[in-house]
């Protein structure tokens, strides 16, 4: 995982911390100055300067997935530039910058590499094409027989010069509209190890988050919600708020009630001086205990079907069914930067300094507050520390632009770690039942699952369901398992009465519940039948197919077939999401009763990847992030109200129980997909698979720490 | 009226005694790399040295800091100069969202201080700065990296 970065890059890359301080720059509220006129910049992604350096322009959010090192990758590869010249800038939220698939700006789904790369690759073809098509003019020569490599054209007879010669006259020329795209054999820059380009501004303080924003006139805010999810304001006292040194105001809001301060600390111990009186919400008797019993009874009977082959019912009734019952319970995403906005609502006009998912839904949320039309809310993006799913949902915007609007001052809102848990859009708790059967010979003759949880799509993005009432994504992790099975039903059911509780997109969405109930009870059906859990799995499979090869492949990094150290065992678990597929093998060990996690092996294939590094950080990272959530993750309910409020209460991983990982990766030269997701929810199963292989005991509800305890 | 010394220029600051060194070196001050992540000091984001000790300044009082020699991430070392820790933090790609990584290079440049060879269990037992991003497997590596190459 090491790459190998002498001390200059180390230097160049630090010098990249220029991201931040440009940004920075733009805090003015001034409008920005105009590109000096020798830049060449045929398409808006991208800015050739006649220093030679190249900006890219990146239309999604960097949240740590990397994605503003790989689209400039891909954009570079074309352009055949050297990535020694280039830096890159967060694109303006505005029509010309849209994405084109989601028809706006947002970060979300894995979906950045698949519907922007082949637009960067374009974008930098062009641009090369341009620039080729003025060297040929300027030589007098055919533009099939120039060459680039690194920023440098090479005419036919040895003339020899750099881009940025000529600049001026590709400025002349038309645009083509279909480039010659390299082809696999010519990438230079594509498939390998990149330093990430915001790595020297993130490891020397100077990368600008929201948290970090500052403009003139600028006050903070806290705002005092209910604790009751759902409560409203009844009536308040302000009047030791408004005593608390550095309190400027206090406003109430649709969302709650604000203080206004000099800074943060003193928005913060204002609230706490607060006396408010709150209204039940419709939440005021919702408790965990309540949704799961509801959760259990639903699972009872099928749902709206999923997918459906041959005759469910009917092969379990001629066998002899396993049956077991799954149990997901609820998460935080806990984002390192608690959630955080900056907005300044003027009389016609509304700027906004934030990290998030979703610009457009931003801007369109500040445009109905304020009733200013989109085109005059300009949001500036700066870096998210850290998104999971949870910045895809701007009520942190929402917060500072109401709050502004209240005070006709430019106000950052800082949501508080207890704000930040408590006020999630949570990853929704789950129930699945579960039935197979198993031939004398091995094979998977039925599998039913029934699966029951809450639908952040239904509340998202209603326009998704269909008219039945199904959430089509709601079997993701279940419907896709990769397994030949001639009798399948699985079918959904909404916990349709909580849906008052906000649940939101998190990290794998539906994958991370699903898949953990899907390969846990695979895993059983392979022990019922007495084989081998990776046999039993490949049997099973289409031996042309990408599970059949990651699978294949993850048994032979971890030496599967060979036994596990003494006092060890290892689980497995295979599958989708996001259009890549990927088998993860866990080793564990419990010395005296205790859980110990020592080694992951992923073999995955997300099609061609792009930056080699930034792939195995991503399955490193959802690794952590879905062990956290079997391992200690859990948010639960009393009266409403989420009981957990701060790391001292909501459990995540740390440095001493994080296991040694390792990462295959398929050189594969099918499209590329995104991978920020996809190793979340598969290690959950191979966890408690391996946990199963040592001590017998199958761990069917999450987390493992209650179920262990 | 509070005097603080931070990253070597001396400060004096008109805020309340109980204010955490936290929001004075972000708002009042304006050094913004050191970052608010709880405010109970149970994650690590907001840690500085204070006299070369990792601390946590989310509850720390700023009178606390009075007298003491504060250096945050801005402070560590400069640019053209860069600490041994975050030379190796940019040579094994270690940030994400790199939200908590000054608080981790904070936390990591005074370990190597204080135990120039740390070993894997030393590590675990002084890193327990929380990342979300899972960055633990390279935050490790990068921290034996860097105290091999000062060796």
């Amino acid at each position: 995982m090491t790459t190998a970065l002498e001390r200059k890059d180390f230097l160049r890359i630090v010098a990249l911390g220029g991201v931040g301080l440009s940004l920075g720059l733009e805090f003015a509220p001034a409008t920005a100055a105009a590109a000096p006129a020798a830049d060449f910049s045929p398409l808006v992604w991208v800015k050739m300067h006649p220093s030679g350096s190249t900006t890219i322009v990146v239309n999604a959010s960097e949240m740590g997935q990397g994605v503003a090192t790989s689209l400039p990758m891909m954009l570079a590869d074309e352009l055949d530039i050297p990535m020694s010249s280039v830096s890159f800038e967060f694109s303006p939220t505005s029509v010309p910058y849209y994405n084109l698939v989601m028809k706006g700006i947002e970060t979300d789904g894995s979906r950045t590499t698949p519907t922007m790369g082949p637009a960067m690759r374009k974008a930098g073809a062009t641009a090369r094409a341009m620039i080729v098509a003025a060297a040929a003019k300027t030589w007098n020569v055919d533009p099939a027989t120039c060459v680039t490599s690194n920023g440098i054209v090479t005419g036919p007879t040895g003339q020899r010069a750099p881009y940025t010669d000529f600049f001026a006259v590709a400025a002349t020329l038309p645009v083509p509209t279909d480039p010659v795209l390299k082809t696999f054999d010519q990438f230079k820059i594509m498939g390998r190890r990149h330093a990430r380009l915001d790595a020297g501004a993130k490891s020397t303080g100077r990368a600008t988050y929201g948290m970090d924003v500052v403009v003139p006139g600028m006050k903070y805010a806290a705002v005092a919600k209910g604790r009751q999810i759902g409560a409203t304001v009844a009536s308040y006292d302000a009047t030791a708020a408004l005593k608390v040194p550095g309190v400027r105001k206090v406003v109430q809001v649709p969302q709650g009630v604000a203080v206004v301060a000099d800074n943060t600390w003193a928005a913060f111990q204002g609230r706490k001086a607060l006396t408010i009186t709150w209204n039940d919400g419709p939440n005021a008797k919702v408790s965990t205990a309540q949704i799961y019993a509801t959760a259990h009874q639903l699972a009872t009977t099928p749902g709206l079907v999923q997918r459906q082959q041959g005759d469910v019912d009917a092969a379990l009734a001629a066998g002899k069914p396993i049956v077991a019952t799954y149990e997901s319970p609820y998460l935080a995403h806990a984002t390192m930067e608690p959630l955080n906005a900056t907005a300044d609502v003027r009389a016609d006009h509304v700027t906004i300094w934030t990290g998030t998912q979703n610009q457009t839904l931003a801007q369109k949320l500040a445009s109905n507050i304020t009733g200013i039309p989109i085109a005059n809310i300009d949001l500036h993006t700066v870096f998210l520390g850290g998104g999971f799913g949870r910045r895809g949902n701007p009520d942190f915007v929402v917060d500072a632009v109401a709050v502004s609007k209240a005070t006709g001052m430019p106000i950052k809102v800082v949501w508080a770690r207890e704000d930040d848990i408590t006020n999630d859009r949570f990853r929704s708790g789950s129930v699945h039942a579960l039935a197979g059967t198993v031939s004398p010979d091995g094979k998977i003759v039925a599998l039913r699952h029934t699966m029951v949880s809450e639908s952040h799509v239904h509340i998202e993005q209603p326009f998704l369901m269909t008219k039945a009432g199904l959430d089509p994504f709601a079997g993701h992790g279940s419907t896709d398992h990769p397994y030949q099975v001639a009798n399948q039903l699985m079918s959904w059911h909404e916990l349709s009465a909580y849906q008052t509780l906000p649940v939101g997109y998190w990290r794998a969405p539906y994958v991370n519940i699903n898949a953990f109930a899907t390969e846990s009870f695979v895993d059983e059906l392979a022990h019922a039948a007495g084989q081998d859990p990776v046999a039993f799995r490949l049997a099973n499979m289409s031996s042309d197919t990408r599970a059949y090869n990651v699978l294949r492949r993850v048994a032979d990094q971890s030496k599967w077939s060979a036994s596990a150290p003494a006092g060890r065992a290892r689980g497995v678990a295979v599958g989708t999401d996001a259009g890549g597929w990927i088998a993860t093998v866990a080793e564990v060990s419990m010395p005296n009763g205790q859980l110990k996690v020592h080694r992951v092996w992923n073999s995955v294939d997300v099609g061609q990847p792009i930056n080699l590094d930034g792939l195995e950080q991503q399955i490193e990272s959802a690794n952590l992030f879905g062990l956290s959530a079997a391992l200690i993750g859990k948010i639960t309910f009393e009266n409403g109200a989420p009981v957990q409020t701060n790391f001292d209460s909501y459990h995540v991983l740390k440095m001493l129980d994080t296991p040694e990982i390792f990462v295959d990766v398929v050189d594969s030269h099918e499209s590329s997909n995104g991978a920020g997701e996809i190793a979340t929810g598969f290690i959950m199963a191979a966890v408690t698979n391996a946990i199963f292989a040592l001590t017998g005991k199958r761990i069917r509800t999450l987390p493992i720490s209650d179920a262990l305890a | 009226m509070v005097r603080l010394t931070v990253n070597g220029k001396v400060h004096d600051l008109d805020v309340p005694d109980e204010m955490p060194l936290l929001w004075a070196i972000r708002d009042v001050i304006g050094l913004t790399g050191t970052k608010f992540g709880c405010g109970i000091a149970a994650c690590g984001a907001c840690t500085v040295h204070l006299d070369g000790a990792a601390v946590r300044t989310c509850v720390l009082p700023v009178k606390s800091a009075v007298g003491h020699q504060i250096t945050t991430i801005e402070g560590l070392a400069p640019l053209d100069k860069p600490h041994p820790i975050q030379v190796a933090w940019v040579a094994e790609n270690v940030p994400q969202c790199g939200y908590c990584q000054s608080g981790q290079i904070m936390a990591a440049s005074a370990l190597i201080a204080r135990k120039p060879h740390p070993t894997d269990a030393d590590i675990d037992v002084a890193m327990t700065n929380i990342c979300r991003c899972g960055c633990y497997p390279r935050i490790k590596s990068a921290i034996k990296s860097a105290a091999a190459s000062i060796a």
